[in-house]
């Protein structure tokens, strides 16, 4: 049986007085993809950004109930803790402009103060940039600056730099919108090769892309987590009618 | 309605279509045979290249559906059964081009008594109804009446095991309808695979609507 490593009970999240997560209660398998979708506004991106305690760094914002990470609640460890253990990678590209490449994997050790031999670090830029599939095409030029690269090159250096902190969870906000389908191509494959070491969560708009790479889905509608299943089933036969329409395009 | 709501529409369309041919031509056969109408046999071997232009037109469409919008859930669903539905069509299409054939190729005028001894006809109207029947299931999403498709396929199961035994007596009671009788035999063994085609096109519909694959399950199960 899967063990579950992200586990939310009754989680509520709210901006000021505006109630915009419901009541979640979802259990998240290790080593699985989750994508997790839904129209605009209905809370995915605040589910997602709660995971890893990123939701309460917006001024008024606030949450109620639990999100356990193996079993411990986030909410009572340091939130640099939780982000260590939970990497996030976002929409767009966003390499430190003025690092290189290589600066830019081991990025996380130097904002949070964690000083590493030479060694080390050289070994953590390979072996991240390899589980990216990123190697081959920057190792030449890792002194380069990480926006050197192309905009899918980028987006999988920030993956890289997610990677490198050995995280057990990654967060993925809609990591495909600004990347060609040749690039988005690349980086749904490399979400198969990550799931053997990771948990990936992925929020995203493209239903498509939630089943091609993930293992089960999330539903969610006005806050509220409507459906949780496996991906198969949720795009062949959904429970709910909401997800139903959502699915086929008849959401009105 | 979305494009790919008018996509599905258009082949519902085209499937009914379809099935209203396939109909008319079993029809016209059963006249052919009963009438010994030679030029509405023809007339059916003639119209089986629409019934085919429709098997081709069918399979094109779902196939530029699924390239162009990905249907999920209901929608994917549909349009599997459609493609299935569009193929056990077109086999009725060729039983009924069968049967014409039969009628041209025979020396004569059926001996009638065979109509009656052989349960012919009364094969022919069931397996009529009961196409008749499986379309107004497909086109009204009516489940229970794709359901009661199950049991009356075994009425025609029936008479087709019982068939050898009578168009053996018939035989043996006049040699001389041999021929004949032969023939009616043959009639019996295509209109039995028009049971057993409504029986899938049945199960297809309950798998696009409430998503149970019946195939492969004993009748009980199938309730």
């Amino acid at each position: 049986m899967e063990s579950t490593i992200v586990r939310s009970v009754d989680y509520n999240a709210y901006f000021g007085t505006n109630h915009v997560v419901k009541n979640v209660n979802i259990e998240i398998p290790k080593n699985n993809v989750i994508a997790v979708m839904g129209p605009s506004g209905c809370g995915k991106t605040t589910f997602l950004r709660g995971i890893n305690r990123m939701h309460e760094l917006i001024p008024g914002a606030t949450a109620k109930g639990k999100i356990m990470l193996d079993n411990e609640d986030v909410m009572e460890m340091h939130p640099i803790f939780v982000r260590l253990k939970i990497g996030m990678v976002f929409q767009r590209p966003n390499p430190f402009p003025n690092l290189s490449i290589y600066d830019n994997v081991i990025a996380g050790y130097k904002l949070n103060g964690i000083k590493l031999p030479k060694a080390d670090k050289d070994k953590i830029v390979e072996q991240s940039l390899t589980k990216v599939a990123l190697w081959n095409e920057v190792k030449d030029q890792l002194t380069k600056k990480g926006t050197f690269l192309s905009g899918g090159q980028q987006q999988r250096l920030c993956i890289a730099r997610a990677v490198a902190m050995e995280p057990e969870v990654l967060l993925f906000d809609e990591p495909t919108s600004a990347l060609d389908p040749i690039s988005t191509s690349t980086v749904e494959e490399l979400f198969h090769d990550l799931k053997k070491n990771y948990t990936l969560i992925i929020v995203t708009h493209n239903m498509q892309q939630a089943a091609r790479v993930s293992d089960k889905t999330a539903f969610f509608y006005m806050g509220e987590l409507v459906e949780y299943d496996d991906t198969k089933l949720m795009f062949t036969n959904p429970r709910d009618t909401r997800t139903q329409n959502y699915i086929t395009g008849r959401f009105s | 309605m979305n494009q790919l709501e008018v996509g599905i529409q258009g082949v519902k369309k085209e499937v009914l279509s379809m099935w209203n041919l396939v109909e008319s031509q079993l029809e016209k056969s059963r006249a052919a045979m009963l009438n010994f109408d030679r030029d509405l046999a023809r007339e059916v071997i003639l119209k089986e290249k629409r019934v085919n232009a429709f098997e081709l037109k069918i399979d094109r469409d779902c196939e530029n559906i699924f390239a162009l919008y990905c249907p999920v859930a209901v929608d994917l669903r549909f349009l599997l059964a459609a493609l299935k539905i569009n193929n056990n069509l077109e086999r009725i299409g060729d039983i009924a081009e069968g049967i014409a054939k039969y009628i041209i190729e025979s020396s004569g005028d059926f001996d009638r008594t065979l109509f009656e001894s052989t349960q012919v006809l009364r094969m022919y109207d069931d397996a009529i109804n009961i196409l008749m029947d499986t379309r107004m299931a497909f086109e009204k999403e009516d489940t229970i009446l794709a359901r009661s498709i199950f049991k009356r396929d075994e009425v025609l199961d029936d008479i087709n095991r019982e068939a050898s035994g009578r168009v053996a007596a018939a035989i043996r009671e006049d040699m001389s309808i041999m021929d004949d009788a032969l023939y009616m035999l043959s009639i019996i063994r295509k209109l039995e695979r028009v049971g057993d085609q409504s029986k899938n096109i049945a199960e297809e519909i309950i798998f696009y609507i409430e998503a149970k694959v019946l195939k492969h399950m004993e009748s009980e199960g199938k309730n």
